[in-house]
């Protein structure tokens, strides 16, 4: 790797890329940049991935679940080279009031054994042995530096502008994979910016516990992982959820929800956080860890209807800067990795026709909408769509279950017919039968 | 429901010290010479009516000076997220990335 003991502007690399042309520059060294460059310097082109962080990783956030199986579409076998935390064996998803907890989930030794199906990660060091494998591969790493434009000559894109001194990097294409803020898709015009009803911020903690604190609490043998997704008072009515999940020896404690909501309810990131790990259902599951890391992190929000071009003459967009993240089913690295892929499938085919035009490069549109990708992210666009502004899923319906579930486990010598009218009746209290049904169909409907 | 008149007291405990205590786990690299925040028209925070800023950044970045009236930008403890940029009412943010290796370095990400 070409940081210089972490000295930004250290190292010698940068300076002899600085007026090269290669084939692709790809801008971003987190999962969907590293993949594409680790895909396109395999198939024998020459490129080079420009990274602001002094280390890949460094910048980056997710709430930790890395998939198996797409992975593998980037690299074979990953999980036995690459530092996972711990392979995930089950999944609970909790329902949570201010004192109580309904749960469902669902655990599998299947999931304990090759080839298993997700794995928990910390992204600095997962993203450092990537960059690692696309450097291997025979790409060219820049860390420590901005890339702080495009470079456009007779209209379209030749390459990018870094922070550095004569610092112009040309290229065929550029893959922007700068992640959800992706200043560099907006200086290429592709878009404006993100509505706040478009993003999700989510901090988290990583605290630190011993492994066997760990697999006591969590019910697991050496080394399997659970995941925990916590929706209802965790976020206070606000469209989101919280997660804990096991690491090795941490827990990624995260929560997050719309930022039109934080706004609206004006709500603090951080005392959001304090106040669901204090939460009485939690404070078992985390007593004794220490926190070691406070971090933040937008997610882009809203699915296909809120993506930006993913391609324009000389450009392709990858990943969280195209606003692939699908947060109902815990989707976003798959997305990135998936469409790195197709971007240099993309890329290869255009050089076959030695035309990088917007025309050539709709390929790189076409493939995608094919896929998984689009497909999921234009259902994925109604489910969030439908839910925004209905804090009712978030705050009422929790409760009501919650209810439900403690009148009628409430062993207190009352027919259990009564208490199903009482349940009843305590639903129609709360909402009228009309919403009821509206709800019930919506979310059909939203899912679906 | 009336959601946005609520104003919650979320903890017993003091959360503005509490993130400040969480910080000194981060690790950042502060570029001395210049902020990537810039708020651009203080006339503006003056006028804001929320100043929703100094709520939602997770680290607390933005606080309103009663006395000096503007908002003072605290852009060391700045992890980048972005939110600031996205959420002020008045897109009188401009946000950029700090210089190449600068800013936050995260440790487990």
């Amino acid at each position: 790797m070409m940081n210089g003991n972490g000295a930004p502007h250290d190292d010698g690399v940068a300076d002899k890329v600085a007026g090269e042309k290669f084939d692709v520059v790809v801008v971003g060294a987190g999962l969907a940049g590293t993949a594409a460059a680790y895909l396109l310097a395999t198939a024998g082109l020459s490129v080079v991935c420009i990274e602001r962080g002094d280390e890949p990783g460094t910048k980056n956030m997710m709430g930790g679940i890395l998939y198996r199986q797409p992975t593998e579409k980037i690299i074979p076998g990953w999980w036995r080279d690459a530092p996972v935390e711990r392979p995930i064996v089950e999944e609970r998803m909790w329902l949570l009031t201010a004192d109580s907890m309904l749960q469902a989930g669902f655990k599998s030794n299947r999931y304990a054994e090759e080839p298993f199906n997700a794995f928990s990660v910390l992204r600095v060091k997962f993203d450092k042995w990537f960059a690692e494998k696309a450097v291997a591969a025979g790409a060219i790493l820049i860390t420590s530096t901005v890339v702080e434009d495009v470079i456009r000559e007779n209209g379209r894109i030749v390459g990018v502008k870094t922070g550095r001194p004569d610092g112009d990097v040309r290229a065929d294409v550029v893959i922007a994979a700068d992640g959800v803020n992706s200043l560099l898709s907006k200086k290429a015009g592709l878009h404006g910016e993100r509505a706040p009803n478009q993003v999700a911020l989510a901090t988290k903690e990583v605290i630190s516990m011993s492994r066997e604190k760990i697999e006591d609490r969590f019910l697991l043998n050496a080394n399997e992982g659970a995941t925990i997704e916590i929706f209802g008072d965790s976020t206070m009515g606000m469209l989101g959820y919280g997660f804990i999940y096991t690491n090795r020896d941490s827990l990624s404690v995260g929560v997050g929800a719309l930022l039109s909501d934080f706004i609206k309810k004006k709500v603090n990131p951080n005392d959001l956080m304090e106040r669901f790990k204090a939460h009485p259902m939690l404070k078992k599951l985390l007593e004794g860890g220490e926190s070691k890391e406070y971090m933040a992190h937008l997610i882009p929000e809203g699915g296909a209807s809120s993506m930006p071009p993913v391609y324009t003459d000389g450009m392709l967009v990858v990943g969280d800067a195209a606003g692939m993240s699908n947060a109902i089913y815990r989707e976003g690295s798959n997305l990135a990795l998936a469409s790195a892929k197709l971007a240099v499938q993309t890329i290869l085919e255009a050089r076959e026709r030695n035309d990088f035009s917007a025309r050539s490069l709709s390929r790189y549109k076409a493939l995608l909408d094919d896929s998984f990708i689009m497909k999921d992210l234009q259902m994925y666009s109604r489910t969030s769509g439908y839910f925004q502004g209905k804090s009712e899923f978030f705050e009422l319906y929790p409760e009501l279950l919650v209810q439900a579930a403690h009148e009628l486990l409430t062993v207190d010598s009352v027919p259990k017919r009564d208490k199903q009218r009482r349940i009843l009746r305590q639903l129609l209290g709360q909402r009228a039968p009309w919403d009821l049904v509206k709800d019930s169909l919506g979310v059909l409907r939203a899912l679906t | 429901m009336a959601a946005n008149e609520k104003t919650f007291n979320l903890n017993e405990r003091a959360p503005s010290a509490r993130v400040e205590e969480k910080l000194y786990s981060v690790r950042f690299k502060t570029d001395e010479e210049q902020s990537h925040l810039i708020v651009l028209d203080t006339e503006m925070c003056a006028r804001c009516v929320d100043k929703p800023c100094t709520i939602f950044c997770p680290v607390s970045v933005y606080k309103w000076e009663t006395e000096d009236h503007k908002i003072s930008v605290s852009y060391e403890k700045c992890v980048e997220c972005g939110a600031c940029r996205i959420g002020c009412p008045y897109f009188n943010i401009e946000w950029h990335y700090p210089k190449g290796g600068f800013g936050v370095q995260y440790k487990n990400g």
